[in-house]
This record gives structure tokens, C-alpha cells and sequence, in this order.
């Protein structure tokens, strides 16, 4: 393997430009890349974001990657997070990335797309999204599977309305549990495949949620038909480094950051039931 | 050793290769004694070697003991490896300064060094070539490591002896040095009766070092008495590792019972990894000062072990010792093939001694394959 | 509806594929064409569990009530789903609300009718039994999900 890149760990400062609140506990940062910086990068990949003095987090770039926008949605579940999301414009955040192998956009061109997010998991597949609706006639239909825990938890609900009025695109949404002033669908995200026409054999499901939201819903999508190889998840373990030299997110044999996040479910599935693996 | 010319050297010839190497401008490594252990520093002469000693080592236990001669190398493996110089323990990655919320970088000096290796052994060279691997043939290459590692002089020795834990032989690592491209190998014959050193280059930069020192081109019944000496610490190693299929036998045991068995045993101190010469993991931690005006994020060392390595939010994927021990095992001997091309283990058979309850890496291969490729369990690939 | 296209309509429905049509027929009896406008409720807890019904359009909420709390929604069904299965078993009692959260048009199937019927042909119930255990496992399955609350923080 021809090495890309010397690594020294250091990231680039990059300033907050806006910090906006989606749900109680989730927010969604844009940062400014530095006039020399290239912003590229591909749906599905993350960027190590360091908070001065405290520490240094993986998260998901939710933006647009044809317009190089890094934005990025945080839930604030710990000291860490929090600090994350604390941040107010024109502070700095510490940068290095972007890192890991993203959705497979290109073996979804020219095939029907079914994006099944769970809770956060909407953050990371927003750009896919973004992708196919820029460049829509690339690819097939878009459908959009969407859970969330409650109604107030539903991350981007706006653009989920403008993304069900796009052409050939469906989208659903369900909580676990809702109130009465909830009228949409209750129940678990694997209960809206009843609703989707799935034609197995030109679909690339893509899915990322909580692990095991994950491990059954890969589970309905393959017992509908859908092709081990054609079926994707992002996975997460703890990372310190990001590129595959610390060791600590080692899953069987693959590191989750250079080797993922994204992986194909035919390459991880003895991986997924494994106690403590 | 391979057929390039092997030359004659006199014992003295040792203080004058670390004076040559020391002149050239490296910082000269090699063995010295200290709390009753052979560990590596700075030397500055032959004199500061640990001559004369050899050591009692087996599952559990390392004990330094004065031999008959006064070989400098007449001693296997120790405490310490190579990786404490070229992948530290403690490395500091930057500093930074902040005010009213914007930072600034300031990166670590460059710390590019130039090291001479003094004594590698056949195991610890091949454990380099793996730290080698890892550290800069991947999609993202370690400035630290590579700093530290291209311009490392290295004068290896091949063992006259092997210690009850070495396994080298059976890992493909050694006694015999595997490289031909070596600066600078030696092989010590010493007895009560003589004492002398075969040598032989493998670089330019070799040659001109030993150009300094007296030599002499050896002679056919040396160069036999010195292979026999390394061919015959090869046979006397009783341990093994039968490495036919590991892999796909760490894998599909994912629910050995064994596991459970070594869990009893094993306390997750660490120390195997610790002294493992080819453990590379780290963790990266931050600092600051009281007024949040300063921070430093620091890399150190971290083990597979320790409860926090697996750490995700909602708590540890790992949180059982068998589970632990399992990772360390399944990793060192079967999944780093699968990620760097080679087993991750050089045999030299340091955890065996430095655990404290005397685990056994090769027992537990054993333990494992005794049940005659049973499958314990689904597979993990 | 006639009996025609009532018994088209079981056919078609999802629920009763590959049924053979000679327990198709004995089934017809028992049925019966339903309309609910949006927010009536469909079934009551604690109320007697007289029938079931065969969601054919719109969306049926499956509500608690807690003590001193607004309803909970815990799972919303759909077309082809099923709602009830208390009528299936004693003491034949509704466990939890139902309120059509949309217009929803079902086929009502008579519980005292369709319980006799069984009774009196054993492999009419088996096959009715077949069908109602695998919707039940899946939605065990689902329910475990949700009861796991996947996405709350730890």
C-alpha cells in the first residue's frame, strides 16, 4: 500500500461560523475552512474536531460535500460533547481530516438509493441525500427511512418535508414513542419497510443509527432481498488517532477509521453478534 | 549471517565501534545494567555493556547471573525494546495558546534523531521490520516514527544462546539475522578459552565503520564455529509456535473455552504489551493549565488491557479480562496478518517472562489447537 | 359491500395470503365492511374484544394511558396490518386503545363467530393461529427494539 499522507497529529485551527440548536440535546456547527485549506471531502467521511485543552472527538461531516461545507451535527451526550457544542462563533475548533471511507455513491449511480437513519445516525447520510438530489438523474429513486425516539428528538425536519416533495423521492419518518399531538407514524424505523416498494435487486441501502437499530434493520433489508454486498453501515468504536496507527478502534480486523466507517454488511456480518469482539 | 566476506575482530574492537559511531555523530544505544535487568541507554563505551552475565528466564521469571566468560551479548532477551527509541513512550505532540476562544499551534520541534542501535537481535531487528510496516507502509505514515527511524545505524548480534522462553526460530525471526541489509552484523564466540567477534557489513555506511576498526578476513573453521554457535541456540529453543492455518484458528475460536481458563489467570497488568517489542498502541491526552490559556495533547503508550481502551460512549465494548486477553492474542498472532502481511510476533518470548503469572503465548496456541481444529463457536471473518 | 367483494377484499389482504379459498368462505360470514373517521376510537381498554380488523387504508394509532398523563402512542399500523389479537384468547378483553389517526377503512371480523367457527373446524384455526403468531413475532421483535430505546444517551 503506497503511503498518502505523513501524519503529525497536529490539527489546523479553523473558526466557528455558526452553532445552531436542532433538537434539546443536538446541535449542528459550520466551521470556516482557512483560506489555504482544501474543504473536500466525500459523504460518510468524518474530521477529528479538538476543543482547546479538553479533548479531541470523531464526528460525522453533515453538509454538502459538492460545496466543500463543513458542517457538523453533535449530540451532546458527555463532557466532550458538550464541550463541542458550547463552542459560540468566531471561537476556534482544532481540525485534522477529513478521514475514513465514506458511502459507496458510486455504486449507487444508476440504481434506486434507500437511506435508513436512526436518531443521530441522519447526521452522517445527510450527504448522501445531498448528493443524489444535486445530481438526480444519476441516480434512481431516493427513499428515505427516518427514526427518531420522539418527536422532539426528529433532527432536520424541515428538510425531510422539502426532501419528500423532490422528484421519485420518498420519505418516511417514525418515533418510538409519541404524544397526541404526533399524527405521523409510531414504532420502530424497521416498520416502515412495509410501506417501501423495494426492488432488492437494483438497491444500495445505506444505514446508520445505534448499533443494534443497525443489526436489525440489516437483518429486515436482507430478508427482503437486498444483497449482503449492496447493504452498507457506518459502524463506530473509540478512536484516538483517526489513522489507523493507535490501534484503538479495532473491530475483528478492521480498523474502523481507515478501513471504515462505511462498511459493506457482507464484509462485517460474522463481526456484528460477537460479544465483546 | 549471509555468504558476503565475514571478517575477524578482537574483542577491543567493540569500544572502538561505539567511539566511531559516537564520533560519526549518533547517539549510541546499547545494553546496560539496571535494577538488575538488561535494558537499553545511552553508552558511551564497551566497558558500560553488561559483560560477563547472562540471564535465568522462564514463565514468570528474569533473573541476571554471571557467566563463565565475558561475553557483552551472552544473554537474551530483557525488559526493554527498541521501541522505547523509535515509538517513545511519552511524546508531546504541540502546544498551544488561546485567547478569548481562538488558539493558535505551535508544533513540537522536529525530532528527527540519529540513533545507533548497538546489540539488536534477530528478533528485535525483525520486531523493527514489523513496527516498520505498521508505522509507514499504510495509507498514513508516522512522522514521529519516521523521524527517529531513518537514520537508525544498527549493529546486530546474532544469540550464541537462547534463554528456556525464546521461540524465534520457530517464528521465522531468528537466531540468524533474516536482513541483508543490516549496517553491521556481529557474532560473539566467547568461552573461557577465547573471545573474538565475526563481523559483516551490509551497507556502505557498514563498511566505513569497519573499515576504522581492526579486522581480518576470518577464517573457514571461524566461520563455522560461529554459525554452529547461533545454530546451535536455534535447537536448544523447546518452545514453539506452530503458525499452520493461526489465523483462521484465532478467528473461528472466538468461544473457546480456553479463553475463560487464561481469564482466571490473567491479571490485565499490561506488562505483555509493555515488553511486547511490536505493541504500538497509544492514546492521545490533553492538558491545559488552570486559566485555560495553555494546553499541550500529549501521545503515550496505551495497552489493549487497560478497560478504557474500548471505551465508546454508554461504556467499554471490552469489559471482561477474557475478552481482553482474547483481543491481544487473536490481533498479535492471527488479525495482524490480515493487516500487515506477517504475525505480529517475533518470539522472543519477553510476555512469557514478564508475566507475572507466567502466562504462556505458545501454551495457549497449543491449548487452542489441541482440539484438533474444532471450531469453537461462529467465526469472527 | 356484497359478499362478493368482501370476500375479495379478505383475499387480497395481505394477512390472508394463500389461504385456500374454502376457509376464505367460511370467513366471509363472519365479516363486515368498517369506516372510522379520524380520531373516533376504534377500541377501548378494558372493553370486550368483539372483533378484529383487517386495516385496508389509513392509519390506526395503538395508545396507554397512563395514570395523571396524556396518551402515549406506542406503535401506529397501516394498511395491511392487523389491529387486535385480545379477542383471540381469554378473558377477551381489550389490553390497549385504538384511535384512527387518519380516515381508515377496515373489514371487521366478528370474534364470537370467527372463535365458533374454529372451534368447530380445527384447521381453520390452525391456519388463522399460523398467521396471527407470525405477526405477533414480528412485532415482539419490533417491540424489543423499541423497548431497548436505542437512541437515548447512556
Amino acid at each position: 500500500m503506497l503511503p498518502i499522507e505523513t501524519v503529525s497529529f497536529v490539527p489546523q485551527p479553523w473558526p466557528v461560523r455558526t452553532v445552531t440548536k436542532e433538537t434539546p440535546d443536538t446541535f449542528t456547527l459550520t466551521l470556516e475552512p482557512p483560506e489555504a485549506q482544501s474543504s473536500r471531502f466525500e459523504p460518510g467521511q468524518f474530521s477529528m474536531l479538538w476543543v482547546f485543552g479538553v479533548g479531541e472527538l470523531p464526528i460525522s461531516i453533515s453538509g454538502d460535500a459538492d460545496a466543500g461545507a463543513h458542517v457538523y451535527t453533535v449530540r451532546s451526550v458527555g463532557a466532550a460533547t458538550n464541550s463541542l457544542v458550547s463552542r459560540e462563533p468566531g471561537e476556534s475548533l482544532g481540525v485534522r481530516g477529513p478521514y475514513g471511507v465514506g458511502w459507496p455513491m458510486e455504486a449507487a449511480r444508476g440504481r434506486d438509493v434507500v437511506v435508513v437513519a436512526g436518531g443521530i445516525g441522519l447526521a452522517p447520510l445527510r450527504p448522501v441525500i445531498y448528493r443524489v438530489l444535486r445530481n438526480r438523474d444519476q441516480y434512481r429513486r431516493l427513499v428515505i427511512l427516518y427514526g427518531a425516539r420522539s418527536p422532539r428528538d426528529i433532527l432536520f425536519r424541515k428538510e425531510l418535508a422539502a426532501w419528500a416533495k423532490q422528484k421519485d423521492t420518498q420519505v418516511l419518518s417514525t418515533v418510538d414513542y409519541g404524544g397526541l399531538s404526533w399524527h405521523g407514524h409510531v414504532g420502530v424505523v424497521t416498520s416502515l419497510l412495509k410501506y417501501v416498494r423495494l426492488q432488492p435487486a437494483q438497491t444500495v441501502a445505506m444505514v446508520c443509527g445505534p448499533e443494534i437499530m443497525m443489526r436489525f434493520v440489516a437483518r429486515e433489508l436482507v430478508g427482503k432481498g437486498i444483497a449482503a454486498e449492496n447493504l452498507y453501515l457506518s459502524m463506530e468504536r473509540h478512536m484516538k488517532c483517526a489513522v489507523g496507527l493507535c490501534g484503538r478502534c479495532q473491530w475483528g480486523q478492521h480498523f474502523i477509521c481507515k478501513d471504515g466507517p462505511v462498511f459493506s454488511f457482507d464484509r462485517i456480518a460474522p463481526l456484528l453478534d460477537r460479544y465483546e469482539l | 549471517m549471509d555468504q558476503s566476506p565475514q571478517f575477524r575482530l578482537a574483542p577491543e574492537q567493540l569500544d572502538k565501534l561505539i567511539g566511531s559511531l559516537a564520533r560519526r555523530g549518533y547517539e549510541v544505544i546499547g545494553p546496560v545494567v539496571r535494577d538488575g535487568a538488561v535494558v537499553y541507554d545511552r553508552i558511551s563505551g564497551a566497558e558500560e555493556l553488561p559483560r560477563g552475565l547472562t540471564d535465568d528466564q522462564e514463565a514468570g521469571r528474569y533473573r541476571l547471573k554471571p557467566r563463565q566468560d565475558a561475553a557483552f551479548f551472552g544473554y537474551a532477551s530483557s525488559p526493554q525494546s527498541w521501541k522505547k527509541f523509535l515509538h517513545p513512550a511519552q511524546v508531546k505532540l504541540f502546544d498551544a495558546e488561546q485567547q478569548d476562544g481562538v488558539f493558535r499551534i505551535l508544533p513540537a520541534p522536529d525530532e528527527r534523531r540519529r540513533f545507533a542501535f548497538v546489540g539488536v537481535r534477530a528478533c528485535d531487528l525483525a520486531a523493527i521490520g514489523i513496527q516498520d510496516r505498521v508505522m509507514l507502509e499504510g495509507p498514513y505514515r508516522d512522522a514521529i516514527y519516521q523521524a527517529r527511524r531513518e537514520q537508525v545505524f544498527i549493529v546486530a548480534v546474532e544469540c550464541a544462546q537462547s534463554a528456556p522462553t525464546c521461540f524465534c526460530a520457530s517464528m521465522a525471526a531468528g537466531p540468524q539475522v533474516r536482513s541483508s541489509h543490516v549496517d553491521l552484523t556481529l557474532i560473539e564466540v566467547a568461552s573461557s578459552s577465547e573471545h573474538w567477534f565475526l563481523a559483516q557489513t551490509g551497507t556502505d555506511r557498514g563498511r566505513e565503520v569497519l573499515a576504522e576498526l581492526e579486522h581480518r578476513p576470518s577464517k573457514e573453521e571461524e566461520r563455522r564455529t560461529a554459525s554452529e554457535a547461533v545454530e546451535s541456540a536455534a535447537r536448544a529453543q523447546t518452545r514453539r509456535i506452530d503458525n499452520t492455518g493461526i489465523r483462521d484458528l484465532l478467528y473461528q475460536n472466538f468461544e473457546h473455552p480456553r479463553w475463560d481458563n487464561v481469564a482466571e489467570r490473567c491479571l490485565a497488568c499490561a506488562n505483555c504489551t509493555m515488553v511486547c517489542p511490536t505493541c504500538f498502541c497509544t492514546t492521545i491526552e490533553d492538558t491545559s493549565d488552570v486559566k485555560g490559556e495553555h494546553a499541550e495533547r500529549w501521545r503515550l503508550w496505551d495497552s489493549c488491557f487497560t478497560m478504557n481502551f474500548s471505551y465508546i460512549h454508554g461504556g467499554s465494548v471490552r469489559t471482561s479480562g477474557k475478552a481482553r486477553y482474547r483481543q491481544w492474542m487473536t490481533h498479535k498472532l492471527g488479525s495482524w496478518i490480515d493487516q500487515f502481511g506477517s504475525s505480529g510476533c517475533v518470539g522472543c518470548g519477553r510476555c512469557i517472562s514478564w508475566c507475572p503469572v507466567g502466562i504462556d503465548i505458545t501454551e495457549e496456541v497449543e491449548a487452542i489447537r489441541g482440539s484438533k481444529g474444532v471450531s469453537h463457536g461462529k467465526t469472527i471473518a | 359491500m356484497e359478499k362478493q367483494s368482501l370476500e375479495k377484499v379478505i383475499v387480497e389482504h395481505p394477512f390472508f395470503a394463500d389461504l385456500e379459498s374454502y376457509y376464505i368462505s367460511l370467513l366471509v360470514s363472519c365479516a363486515s365492511n368498517v369506516r372510522f373517521d379520524s380520531g373516533k376510537y376504534i377500541l377501548r381498554e378494558g372493553e370486550e374484544a368483539n372483533e378484529f380488523y383487517l386495516i385496508r387504508a389509513g392509519r390506526v394509532a395503538i395508545e396507554i394511558n397512563p395514570p395523571q398523563r396524556k396518551p402515549i402512542i406506542v406503535d401506529t399500523l397501516g394498511e395491511g396490518d392487523i389491529l387486535g389479537w385480545s379477542w383471540l384468547l381469554p378473558p377477551y378483553t381489550w389490553r390497549f386503545c385504538a384511535r384512527a389517526a387518519e380516515a381508515t377503512r377496515a373489514i371487521a371480523l366478528d370474534a364470537k363467530c370467527l372463535r365458533t367457527k374454529c372451534e368447530q373446524n380445527h384447521d381453520l384455526g390452525y391456519e388463522l393461529l399460523k398467521r396471527f403468531s407470525q405477526n405477533i413475532y414480528r412485532r415482539l421483535d419490533a417491540t424489543r427494539l423499541q423497548l431497548l430505546d436505542v437512541y437515548a444517551a447512556h
